[in-house]
């Protein structure tokens, strides 16, 4: 399992998002790769659209089923993750990592403080 | 997520559990998704063997004089014509022609017959069953005497072979026999709802935990793997095997469903015959059709699906085809446009994708 980087804030939705000055890296958790078994199809924006904290950006399909993902931050899309289109299945390898979803820069910063610290997300999942 | 301990278990719930398995609610049962992952138990059954728990499958029993007149007059298939030791797949229909359920029928006996029916529908077919039960014949609720195994893959034969005395090469497709299997008494039918050979394995439910460690022992030489209810559904979407609720429900009768074969007309009087007859008489309007997906995306379950513009139907199922390394699904359609090589669209989060009808099933094993 992999663990949940300190620097990250978190949703309840089981996205996170790294922020460095006022880019965000967008991915989903560990926990909701493993939710959903065999990832084998991700749905994500064109770079240049904007993302809306709170709502949904794009999916991740599994085998069994679809879920939406949410920003967990709003900005323009700078970035999406070309990996994604052509190996889906990284998402269940390494997602806090090289499987990141979206770049983002963020247009309201104070958005970060909102979400869930790494403790807080852990006592979230073990809770659930 | 629903209050698991409401949902009503299997006798092999713990084992599953130990296993690390990821349990769902199914149709009010606490069932497993998936063990080791969807593709991987999916592939097992392909080129290989799987193991299944399907004890939340309902069972139900007719005896006496008028067994198979009672089982001929519920159902759409020719159960007077099944041998002892057949089985076939059959329908129980509503006078409206729509589907109960869909059944397995297994003749036991010239007085005794054995189905096998849907989790989520088996009080309901009980109830149907013994509420036309003008014969002399007794209607018995039995899926509290019964575990069920699935066996499934290339290697299912041999898997079970080891754990038996009964010859089952000589068991032909949709056959079945009285055995033994690791020394407990089953019924071992050559049935399966994966498109690959197998067995079904009918078990008391106090055996079902050794019947299970000795099978998944006796498969080691195979890789078996346990699967869960997540490879079924792809198994049998693969082979275009209908599933309740999705491809038939009380609105759909057979002959839109594309099971006309099911449904024998020249037998005398069965429940929704006259509706059928009608049907016949005036021409279905949707029927069901295979598709692919031609651009990114899935089609999934109750998707719309639009034709020359307009709304045409919707998917019954839908998902990646990790055989065939494709997005496939089943949908109904106008009559005249239910034939391969049609080009739809499904409505994807409010977008047409498209796709293309093709022939079904989109697997069948080489025999």
């Amino acid at each position: 399992m992999s663990s949940y980087p300190e620097t990250y804030r978190y949703t309840k939705e089981h996205e996170w998002v790294h922020l460095e000055g006022d880019e965000g890296t967008v991915g989903i958790t560990d926990h909701a790769q493993h939710e959903l078994g065999d990832i084998v199809f991700v749905d994500l924006p064109k770079v240049g659209t904007q993302a809306t904290k709170g709502h949904t950006f794009g999916s991740v399909e599994s085998v069994k089923a679809v879920s939406d993902i949410y920003a967990p931050v709003s900005g323009e899309i700078i970035a999406v993750n070309d990996l994604l289109s052509k190996s889906p299945e990284k998402l269940n390898e390494d997602p806090h990592g090289s499987a990141w979803l979206i770049k983002v820069r963020v247009s309201s910063p104070d958005e970060i403080s909102q979400l869930l610290t790494v403790a807080d997300y852990q006592t979230y999942v073990g809770a659930e | 997520m629903s209050d698991v301990t409401e949902l009503k278990k299997t006798p092999l719930f713990d084992v599953h559990c130990s296993c690390n398995a990821k349990m769902v609610d199914f149709g009010g049962w606490n069932m497993p998704v998936q063990y080791s992952g969807i593709l991987q138990e999916h592939n097992a059954v392909r080129t290989g063997v799987g193991l299944f728990d399907v004890s939340h499958m309902g069972e139900i029993e007719v005896h006496g004089p008028e067994a198979a007149k009672l089982v001929d007059y519920v159902s759409t298939n020719n159960a007077s014509k099944l041998k002892v030791g057949q089985a076939h797949y059959s329908g129980l229909l509503y006078e409206h022609g729509g589907f109960v359920d869909d059944i397995l029928v297994h003749k036991i006996s010239d007085t005794d017959f054995f189905l096998c029916v849907n989790a989520s529908n088996q009080e309901k077919d009980f109830e149907h069953i013994r509420a036309q039960n003008h014969f002399d014949a007794e209607v018995v609720f039995a899926s509290d005497h019964y575990a069920q195994l699935a066996v499934q893959g290339p290697k299912a034969l041999e898997t079970v072979q080891k754990l038996t005395d009964t010859n089952l090469s000589a068991i032909k497709y949709y056959w079945f026999t009285d055995g033994t299997v690791a020394g407990v008494p089953a019924r071992i039918a050559r049935t399966g709802y994966t498109g690959e050979d197998g067995f079904e394995l009918y078990v008391a439910p106090e055996s079902a935990e050794h019947v299970w460690d000795a099978v998944l022992d006796a498969g080691k030489d195979f890789d078996i793997k346990p699967c869960g209810l997540g490879a079924r559904n792809t198994l049998r979407l693969e082979a275009k095997m209908a599933l309740y609720g999705h491809e038939i429900t009380a609105s759909i009768n057979p002959f839109e469903a594309d099971l006309g074969w099911i449904v024998k007309m020249d037998k005398g009087d069965f429940v929704g015959r006259e509706a059928l007859e009608k049907a016949q008489q005036q021409g279905i309007t949707r029927k069901l059709a295979g598709f692919e997906m031609k651009e990114r995306g899935i089609g999934r379950d109750g998707y719309e699906v639009w034709m020359d513009g307009k709304p045409a139907g919707w998917v019954t199922s839908g998902g990646p085809s990790p055989t065939l390394n494709k997005n496939i699904g089943l949908c109904y359609l106008p009559v005249d446009k239910a034939t391969a090589g049609q080009s739809i669209q499904v409505i994807i989060r409010n977008a047409p994708v498209e796709a293309q009808t093709v022939p079904t099933p989109f697997y069948k094993r080489a025999k």
